[in-house]
């Protein structure tokens, strides 16, 4: 590695970003294509998703249907959830925290740049992993909250939990890595002058979300560590039949599993503050309120596992303080969207597409918010859990809350990313067919479950009268699939024929728009210093007008980090790991072995890989740092 | 959201105009549904519902109708002004804080006391049923009457019943949705239900907890009858015990010793008490046929009895497969897979993975004459 970093420099070569080919992106430790990374393996992932979801809609379109078999069937739900909560919206977020919250907070490259490389190959890998299950028609199918014992080697023999349960552990590998990094650069890389309390509504939600990620994720670890020694070293931590308790998973799980749904939400919570404002003209509204309900939802989102859970009977105690903690929720919830609301308030609104998705954000959002209350209450949740109503809820949150928020994000920093705006009309074409498409796809599923359709069944027989809302929600699927296309439509034409976008196209109020599109390596040629809140516009204020246009620097005496691919060899040997371990009973420890040497190898090498360079003469070049 | 063009207008209407045609179709077009209760529990459940729903519907048309109004109120032109700059007003924020907190309380106090109406079975004469969940059905035992069926419960109208709840495998989930809602079962601890039947009929339910392969095709049946009709078929039940031609110890250990776990085989074996001197008995009148003298042969050879006890009274415990005691009566098969014809038991019996894949009945290479024959035995079991 050295000498390539060496040779580089020796010959004078541009600076990293500009270059371009395979190498320069196997190698990047650069935020922002890491951000790009993140992007492609999560769209690939969130089409791979959409396809599952469109094979399930089409296998339940008719009543007693055999268009796919009951195992693949299990096989699509299970994948469908696993992929769209840990491989596309995850990662979407990832994509904003990884490209934005650096150039907010006014920094040039996140705390950890090769640790940040690290989490993206870790993903991209992991993703790979769980998904390799296809290959071999071994695809988890237990669920993608797997519950015990059912997951027993008893029930589950095949490979399909373990790719399932080594695929998740691999993922959550980078999601640490990933909380770790943001958290210490949302903490010491700020410019000078953004407190706390000035901070983008965008960082401080990505912040929360690092706290979440740091505290919930070692919780699936371990349980995914006693689900492992289950079914691998003869453990009973699930098993009934040796003393031990299925529902212990499902705390386990929940414990994580709920603080994950605020995960999902909060960036996409963060993103919206940061689009209404811009497209009312007009400040976030009760920003203060805005921040501690963020907190406080995190804070809550610890003491409401068991939510999840009120059909297994808890008793009143229990069922009464989950109940309880989990309606208290709906209060700082409500103060958002009614901030939300309050921003839009006797603004100046432009509906551009970002804004559209922002608003259809936050009337969708009720729903979902407003359907969570009503199974908060254990004796309506009896009827309710684990039947479409439920299912209609959470795509309400995640679909119509994350996904709308995070595509609004999308169109709002296209042009800061590539240089291009995408285009208005399809973007607004897009927008009537997701909301349209989702509305027909999953509002007919709370009826569905009220009428008594449990989840997860892949047919339903005639006569209980689920088939004309099956149909409908079939023909909804397909229009949001369209909505999609529309979209990778808009980005191809937009990629091809769009002039570049200026470095300012919405007026906006934070720092990445003061900087070029696409930014250089370095982001920002000098530190900026913030004085307040909406530190772009109060500059646009002092000025009288726009700001002029951002030139191209040369980037003379500053320093970046090397690009380096030991996180990429490091990151390999998760899956070789796991691998090794699922083929242990036919080639013995050695794959174990080898992968362990391999991190051990990538880990040592990273750790003594130069980050400065000794050459006098080239360190202001490329220069090395951190 | 309505925003844009005409078109746009138009097409924004259509979905809430959907939603009340789906809402006002008839509850007895939707037979397993929770919006019709029938009875006391699943009452509380639904009066729960609708108090939600009632603030739900509330919050929903004023927030939505803020959102939307603003949408249009505030639309900005291009050159308009920038608008006043506002960044928070304390006196509205202390106001949406507090009024949703009151809405809450309104709906958190019936919540609290649904909840412990429900953890609680009334009080009075309440009949005991286990319910025992296994890969894919339902085994229903009446222990004060040492009876046991499968997927069909006959429960008496009126009388409060109160389940006792256990799984054999894995986690699956009790759901009545008209009588009781539902609720987890375990392999390794008991949990408990109570609902009452208020008319006669047949209800459904289903399992609700993501159990497998054929989780879809895991349903049962509750059939409601008055006190005298369930006193009727609890007389028929033990009375057919003592008739039925169920099979000798011996054949049964030996022809399971194909398939199963030791521990049914050995349940089985000891299983039926009078089991070897009923079965020298004289067949039951309409049992004389051929075919079900025939079918009686198969059932020994083919394997069946390994997994599927004939006997309802006293029946043994730990069985694989559905208790066969009352088949020819029942109105489905398979766990709500097939209604119970002449042809679907024979194709079932025949092809049971091509029926419902995974289960755990294998294809035991039956004929087409066997199979009717084994129908024919099959439906002297009512």
């Amino acid at each position: 590695m050295a000498t390539t970093v060496l040779g580089h420099e020796a010959h004078g070569v541009a600076p990293a970003h500009e270059k371009t080919g395979l190498w320069s992106w196997v190698t990047t430790v650069d935020h922002k294509r890491v951000a790009i990374l993140y992007g492609i393996g999560a769209l690939f992932f969130f089409l791979l998703g959409g396809i599952e979801a469109l094979l399930i809609r089409i296998q339940l379109a008719r009543p007693d249907n055999n268009f796919v078999s009951p195992e693949f069937y299990n096989q699509l739900f299970t994948m469908h959830g696993t992929t769209m909560i840990f491989l596309a919206v995850m990662p979407m977020s990832q994509i904003f925290f990884n490209y934005i919250i650096p150039l907010m907070i006014g920094a040039r490259d996140v705390a950890f740049p090769r640790l940040n490389a690290f989490g993206v190959w870790v993903f991209l890998l992991g993703g790979l992993f769980v998904n390799a299950g296809f290959l071999f028609n071994a695809a988890p199918d237990a669920g993608w909250f797997g519950y015990a014992n059912l997951t027993s080697t008893q029930f589950s023999p095949g490979l399909n939990v373990d790719f399932w349960m080594f695929g998740l552990q691999i993922l959550g590998v980078s999601s640490l890595a990933a909380a770790v990094n943001f958290f210490v650069t949302i903490i010491n890389l700020r410019a000078p002058g953004m407190r706390l309390m000035r901070m983008p509504m965008f960082v401080w939600m990505s912040f929360i979300t690092m706290v979440l990620l740091l505290l919930a994720f070692p919780v699936i670890t371990v349980a995914l560590i006693l689900l492992m020694f289950d079914r691998f070293f003869g453990t009973h931590f699930f098993v009934p039949m040796g003393g031990g308790d299925p529902i212990l998973w499902q705390h386990l799980f929940w414990i994580f599993g709920h603080p994950e749904v605020y995960i999902l939400i909060l960036p996409a919570f963060g993103i919206i503050s940061e689009v209404l404002p811009v497209f009312s003209r007009k400040p976030l509204f009760g920003y203060a309120a805005m921040v501690f309900s963020g907190v406080f939802i995190a804070f809550l989102g610890f003491g409401v596992w068991s939510h999840h859970m009120f059909s297994t009977g808890m008793g009143p105690i229990a069922d009464t303080f989950f109940s309880l903690a989990t309606m208290l929720i709906a209060i700082p919830t409500g103060v958002k969207i009614f901030n939300w609301i309050g921003t839009v308030w006797g603004g100046s609104l432009q509906l551009k597409t970002p804004m559209l998705f922002a608003l259809g954000f936050v009337a969708m959002f009720i729903m979902g918010g407003l359907s969570g209350v009503m199974h908060a209450s254990p004796p309506a949740d009896l009827q309710q859990t684990d039947t479409y109503f439920v299912v209609a809820h959470f795509h309400y949150v995640l679909f119509g809350g994350s996904i709308f928020g995070l595509v609004a994000g999308a169109y709002y920093w296209w042009p800061k990313m590539f240089g291009k705006l995408l285009d208005e009309g399809l973007g607004k074409a897009h927008f009537w067919l997701q909301l349209v498409g989702f509305n027909l796809t999953f509002f007919p599923m709370h009826l569905l479950g009220l009428h008594g359709m449990p989840r997860r069944v892949y047919t339903y027989p005639k006569g209980l009268g689920f088939e004309r809302m099956n149909e409908m929600e079939t023909v909804g699927a397909f229009v949001l699939a369209l909505g999609f296309a529309v979209f990778l439509y808009n980005v191809w034409k937009t990629w091809r024929t769009a002039p570049p976008a200026p470095a300012d196209p919405w007026n906006g109020a934070t720092l990445e728009w003061s900087i070029p599109s696409p930014p250089q390596e370095w982001n920002f040629p000098e530190i900026p210093a913030v004085t307040g809140r909406d530190p772009l516009w109060e500059a646009k204020r002092q000025r009288g007008g726009p700001l002029p246009e951002p030139q191209r620097v040369s980037g003379q005496g500053i320093h970046m980090p090397a690009p380096s691919y030991w996180p990429l060899v490091t990151a390999f040997s998760l899956p070789l790991l796991f691998t090794g371990l699922m083929l242990s009973s036919k080639i013995g420890p050695w794959g174990i072995i080898v992968a362990v040497a391999l991190l051990f190898f990538g880990i040592f090498n990273w750790l003594f890989e130069p980050s400065y360079t000794s050459i006098p003469g080239v360190r202001g070049k490329t220069g090395h740092s951190h | 959201m309505f925003l844009g063009s005409r078109v746009t207008r138009r097409l924004s209407w259509l979905i809430p105009l959907l939603a009340l045609v789906v809402i006002a179709a008839c509850a007895k077009d939707f037979p397993q549904t929770t919006l019709a209760p029938k009875g006391d529990l699943a009452r509380i459940e639904d009066d729960l519902f609708y108090t939600t729903v009632k603030w739900a519907t509330l919050v929903f048309i004023l927030v939505e109708g803020a959102l939307v109004y603003a949408i249009f109120r505030f639309r900005g032109k291009p050159g308009d002004p920038e608008p006043h700059q506002i960044h928070g007003n304390t006196i509205v924020e202390i106001i949406w804080t507090v009024i949703p907190a009151l809405i809450l309380v309104m709906i958190a106090v019936p919540t609290v006391k649904a909840i412990f109406k429900e953890n609680e079975t009334p009080k009075g004469d309440p009949l005991t049923v286990e319910v025992i969940g296994h890969q894919w059905w339902w085994e229903f035992r009446y222990p004060e009457f040492k009876l046991t069926t499968a997927n069909e419960l006959h429960v008496p109208v009126g009388r409060i019943i109160s389940l006792k709840m256990g799984a054999f495998d894995v986690v699956h989930s009790f759901w009545l949705p008209e009588f009781a809602g539902k609720r987890d079962v375990f392999p390794n601890r008991e949990t408990r239900l109570w609902f009452n039947a208020e008319e006669p009929g047949e209800y459904s339910g289903q399992c609700a907890e993501f159990c497998g392969i054929q989780h879809a095709r895991m349903a049962f049946r509750v059939v409601a009858m008055p006190p005298a009709d369930f006193q009727g078929w609890l007389d028929h039940m033990k009375s057919i015990t003592t008739q039925s031609a169920a099979p000798s110890a011996d054949s049964v250990h030996t022809s399971s010793a194909g398939g199963g776990v030791q521990q049914e085989s050995t349940q089985a074996r000891q299983a039926p008490g009078g089991a070897a001197s009923d079965s020298a008995k004289p067949a039951p009148p309409q049992a004389q046929g051929s075919d079900v003298a025939q079918g009686q042969k198969l059932f020994l050879m083919k394997g069946c009895v390994g997994c599927h006890s004939l006997v309802a009274y006293n029946a043994p415990k730990g069985m694989l497969g559905p208790n066969l005691a009352n088949v020819g009566a029942r109105s489905y098969i398979g766990a709500g897979t097939l209604p119970n014809t002449d042809e679907n038991l024979a194709h079932w019996i025949r092809f049971p993975q091509e029926v419902k894949h995974g289960v755990l009945m294998p294809n035991l290479g039956v004929t087409e004459d066997e199979a009717k024959a084994l129908v024919a035995f099959l439906r002297t079991h009512r």
